[in-house]
């Protein structure tokens, strides 16, 4: 837990965030039982884990969308009781979905400042929403053919893109992304991988990526946990692990439920 | 579109829509023009069929009469927009006047606080039509007929079941719609200030939002309750305002003028001016437009002697049109997706 750190030493010692004994219920359902996890500085954390294991449950509890039913969540040492999903952004705590909570229907630009508009008095500013779009894409590297366009329009890697430069951009200490790279091409899936290098390397923004295919664990993360039980049962620099350790301890547990013995109960 | 299309550097985009958005902005604007096109065909048309069609007296009684179905059909479609629907605002339009005037006539309020109170009252209902839709989780379409038969029975007990007297002509009696344009000049004013708002304001941006996408909205923190039960509220206030407006046009309070009619074909004016039923597009124009395009049919008809079944097979044609143009338009949009 201690070797957290990444190749760039980047990553102090400080928690940015820190979840203790977090308990998350939906009705008689328990999905998460009691989750222990940090993130320190300029970290990137891999979470992994079985579908419906509540890795987005996990991500949604920290972004103030569900609140949790126990267990505290500090930020830079101090506890916080988040009770919306704009509080949690008031503190820098920036999501970006699976779904990606873009608008079809809106232009790139306004879902670009969805919630964080740009106004002069009770107007929309949309000149000014248009030049600092235009500005962060260009930062970010990201190439669309228009921010006028609707955003029904867009590949699904651009739209990935939109929705990231969207998190960073609205003053953002920590970003969580839940499956940045789920139904996207090669091409595309290597945008946002360098996408989220540079964000490591140049900002310095510790953030939490769900991941589906470990092989990306080892791109860009700097460690790995895994969501199994309601609870983090494992937690690894990646240095120390591999994608094979990585697909045994999930595999394992299916190979122990098949075997009709259920372990620790699923 | 994969990364290798054509391609402009983000400056250039700000500065210029790319061809798509164009396209798209054209569609979306032809669809109003397509609208206001067919009004002025309608208008020529029967001009030419009757010349006193255009005459000075018939003007004005066209416009008193759309003045209902425009400021209702533009205050559904913000709702509409937001992705939920409001049956009782035809109710709301009969029940505002006469709770102002039994305010006015049974409590001996003065005459602006008794408005108050009617317009209060409407409120409460756009309230209770939001609260019991977003909190509870019943369909609006659900909520809101149980609301269209609740006050069609109220409005008949709370007046005996039959038409009152409005209070006696003073200057808020002319504004309100004694004056022969007053109606008409309240509804333009209303159809431009709602149009403003959903296009220039963060409240008309997360009504599409809401409507667009509901848990994408809430995820990136919009208030989506808030802009269903305030679109909502709004709905039927402007509904109960615009029935003040009437029955001060018509100097009587009529409990059964909230039936089915008003409702249907607001809905129908603002689908046919490009509403989508389930949310996330539509202007105010349009449905201004969709709403003239009705009246002037009916009015239209009407001084030709057509009788009203007839209007009825035109309307249906019409609402079956527009809804294929939607389907259409839909699927143009969604082919950008893939």
């Amino acid at each position: 837990m201690e070797n957290g750190e990444n190749a760039n030493g980047s990553a102090t010692g400080a928690d940015f965030l820190r979840a203790e004994n977090v308990v998350k219920r939906f009705g008689a359902v328990s999905v998460l039982k009691g989750v222990d996890m940090h993130v320190k500085k300029g970290e990137v954390l891999g979470l992994i884990g079985d579908n419906g294991a509540g890795k987005s449950t996990l991500l949604k509890t920290i972004t103030g969308f569900h609140r949790p039913d126990g267990g505290r969540i500090l930020i830079e040492g101090q506890e916080v009781n988040l009770r919306s999903v704009s509080q949690a952004r008031s503190l820098g705590i920036q999501t970006v979905y699976q779904d990606l909570a873009l608008v079809n229907e809106l232009s790139v630009f306004h879902n670009m400042f969805l919630n964080g508009e740009l106004t002069v008095g009770p107007f929309l500013n949309n000149r000014r929403m248009k030049e600092k779009t235009a500005r962060y894409l260009e930062d970010m590297g990201v190439r669309i053919p228009s921010i006028d366009t609707e955003v029904a329009r867009l590949s699904g890697g651009q739209r990935q893109a939109i929705a990231v430069a969207r998190a960073v951009y609205s003053d953002a200490k920590m970003l969580l992304l839940d499956e940045p790279l789920a139904a996207m091409g090669a091409k595309e899936g290597a945008l946002i991988l360098d996408l989220i290098q540079r964000l490591k390397e140049e900002r310095g923004i510790p953030m939490i990526l769900i991941v589906h295919n470990y092989a990306q664990v080892f791109d860009v993360c700097d460690r790995v946990n895994l969501l199994r039980n309601g609870r983090i049962e494992y937690d690894k620099p990646v240095a120390e692990t591999s994608v094979e350790e990585l697909t045994e301890l999930v595999v394992a547990e299916y190979r122990k439920a098949r075997q009709g013995n259920p372990g620790d109960g699923r | 579109m994969s990364e290798t299309t054509a391609q402009k550097t983000p400056e250039a985009a700000a500065q210029e829509p790319g061809f798509g958005g164009r396209l798209l902005a054209v569609l979306v604007r032809v669809r109003e023009v397509s609208v206001l096109i067919v009004a002025v065909g309608l208008v020529l048309y029967f001009q030419a069929a009757n010349p006193a069609f255009l005459s000075e007296s018939n003007i004005l009684s066209l416009a008193r009469f759309a003045v209902p179905y425009v400021v209702i059909a533009s205050a559904l479609c913000l709702l509409l927009i937001c992705g939920e629907l409001d049956l009782s605002v035809g109710q709301s339009f009969a029940f505002a006047p006469i709770v102002m005037y039994l305010a006015y006539d049974k409590f001996f309020l003065v005459l602006p606080l008794a408005v108050l109170v009617g317009l209060l009252a409407v409120a409460l209902v756009g309230l209770v039509n939001g609260l019991i839709t977003v909190y509870l989780g019943v369909s609006s379409l659900i909520t809101t007929l149980g609301m269209f038969f609740l006050l069609a029975g109220l409005n008949v007990i709370l007046t005996g079941g039959f038409p009152a007297t409005t209070p006696d002509t003073n200057t808020l009696t002319q504004i309100l719609g004694e004056y022969p344009w007053a109606g008409a000049i309240w509804a333009l004013v209303i159809v431009a200030v709602l149009q403003l708002i959903l296009s220039r304001t963060r409240w008309g941006l997360h009504t599409y939002a809401t409507g667009g996408n509901p848990l994408g909205s809430r995820e990136a923190g919009v208030g989506v309750a808030r802009i269903k039960i305030g679109n909502f509220i709004m709905c039927a206030v402007l509904g109960g305002f615009v029935g003040i407006i009437e029955s001060f046009r018509i100097n009587s309070i009529d409990p059964l003028s909230g039936g089915p009619d008003i409702v249907l074909l607001c809905i129908a004016s603002a689908v046919i001016g490009g509403t989508a039923l389930l949310g996330g597009i539509g202007t105010v124009t349009g449905a201004f437009l969709g709403a003239l395009v009705l009246v002037i049919l009916r009015n239209g008809f009407t001084l030709q002697g057509i009788d009203s079944d007839t209007f009825n097979v035109v309307l249906g044609v019409a609402i079956l049109v527009a809804m294929i143009l939607n389907v259409y338009i839909a699927r143009l949009r969604g082919s950008g997706r893939v």
